[in-house]
């Protein structure tokens, strides 16, 4: 095979030293250097060099660590990019991880590594690069290695999808649209798999609901005259130039948007607010906005005490298709932004 | 405040206000505004009530 891949590596397993030798800044050498010969063994085509770089560097600098690699491969062509096996090493996975989705954003090459499940960069990494199962020590270099690279093999001669079932890798959550060989269509396969579940045999959803992630309960706020509350929807309202092009579904983006003087949301036909969701009829919403954000309803509690105030802003983004990644990601986000504004109450309007 | 109070359910809130419907959570456009501004205001503040109400356990609030 005619390919070319780059291994990134720490300073051990690419024979610089030990702990003594973790500051040890990133540097490069052609072909497979240390433990990249491991990976030299199953891969089929050429590994014309290996990174090389201390935990410690890569932890304590690691901005400028990626940086400074990213550098030394501008001028170097190549097809695939490994990094590891981590095994159960925390900071090194880390830097596995941060290096690979570095690498694998600016070059646009596929990224495999290899980590132990309880290795921290399996979550952190999961959903950036290709990141295999792997054993607790070096003791499993020979089998990690071997997996990565005829994963590497695979990935460089087949099109895919690779479904992580069937690959083994640690799940992404990115879905992916293809043909079944069978052609069954969904329809079909739907009342197949409801009559098996009234029948009580088994069946596997092709929609599996991620395991509920509780979230613990906020106190009760005393008295809400005190405190500034906001409204947040996943109803798609905003501006009818929608300026933040948040998508009409599987959002990525939200918007926070200002009401500051503004005794309800105006319609869209008065160059108002409208809704981009393409989960539901808009008519309603576009006609009255206040319908899903109700910012009339709050103001009137603002003017009569019950509240302290509303926030100047609300926030939105899209629920229909959107991840629970995706979601969570952005919840944080507007979390955060709330915080900061010193909001101590919230009213989520869903669609 | 939600429609779908299953799904927000199994995503995790824990203080769910019920809304009337998914196009319009808060104001059906087939009654009169009067009607509308009534409701959205009525369950809006049952949101206030539950937000200074101590919980347990997740709760569905009841609507006044």
């Amino acid at each position: 095979m005619d390919k070319k891949a780059v291994v990134y590596i720490n300073q051990f397993f690419g024979q610089i030293g030990g702990e003594e030798a973790a500051d040890h800044p990133p540097e490069i050498q052609e072909g497979a250097v240390g433990a990249a010969q491991a990976l030299a063994a199953g891969f089929e085509g050429k590994i014309s060099h290996t990174v090389i770089c201390g935990d410690n560097f890569m932890s304590s600098n690691q901005e400028e660590a990626v940086s400074r690699i990213l550098e030394m491969l501008e001028d170097i062509d190549f097809d695939i990019f490994f990094a590891g096996p981590a095994f159960q090493a925390g900071r090194y996975g880390n830097a596995c991880g941060a290096v690979g989705k570095a690498v694998k954003e600016e070059f646009e090459v596929p990224v495999i590594s290899s980590m132990n499940e309880e290795n921290p960069g399996v979550d952190i990494f999961k959903k950036d690069i290709y990141i295999f199962p792997g054993g607790r020590s070096g003791a499993k270099m020979q089998e990690d290695a071997g997996k990565m690279a005829r994963f590497g093999n695979k990935i460089l001669k087949e099109e895919g999808p690779f479904p992580a079932d069937e690959e083994g890798f640690f799940k992404r959550g990115i879905r992916h649209q293809y043909f079944r060989p069978d052609e069954k269509p969904a329809a079909e396969r739907a009342v197949e798999m409801l009559l098996k579940k009234m029948k009580g045999e088994e069946y596997t959803s092709e929609l599996p609901i991620p395991e509920v992630d509780r979230v613990e309960i906020a106190p009760a706020i005393k008295d809400l005259s005190q405190v500034k509350v906001a409204l947040v929807s996943s109803g798609g309202i905003v501006p009818i130039d929608n300026p933040d092009r948040i998508q009409s579904a599987s959002a990525t983006r939200w918007g926070k948007y200002s009401i500051s003087g503004m005794d309800r949301l105006d319609n869209r036909s008065s160059q108002g607010f409208k809704t981009i969701h393409a989960g539901y009829d808009p008519a309603a919403a576009d006609d009255d906005p206040n319908r899903v954000v109700p910012v009339d309803a709050l103001r009137k509690y603002e003017s009569e005490g019950r509240i302290g105030e509303l926030h100047d802003y609300f926030y939105v983004t899209v629920g229909t298709g959107t991840t629970v990644g995706e979601a969570a990601r952005m919840g944080r986000e507007i979390a955060q932004d709330l915080k900061d504004a010193g909001v101590q109450a919230v009213i989520l309007t869903s669609t | 405040m939600a429609n779908l109070v299953p799904v927000a359910k199994t995503t995790g809130a824990n203080r769910i206000v019920p809304t009337i419907s998914i196009p319009y959570p808060l104001g059906d456009p087939k009654t009169p505004e009067e009607e509308q501004w009534k409701l959205r205001y009525s369950r809006v503040g049952d949101a206030l009530d539950a937000l200074e109400t101590e919980i347990e356990d997740q709760k569905v609030f009841q609507v006044s």
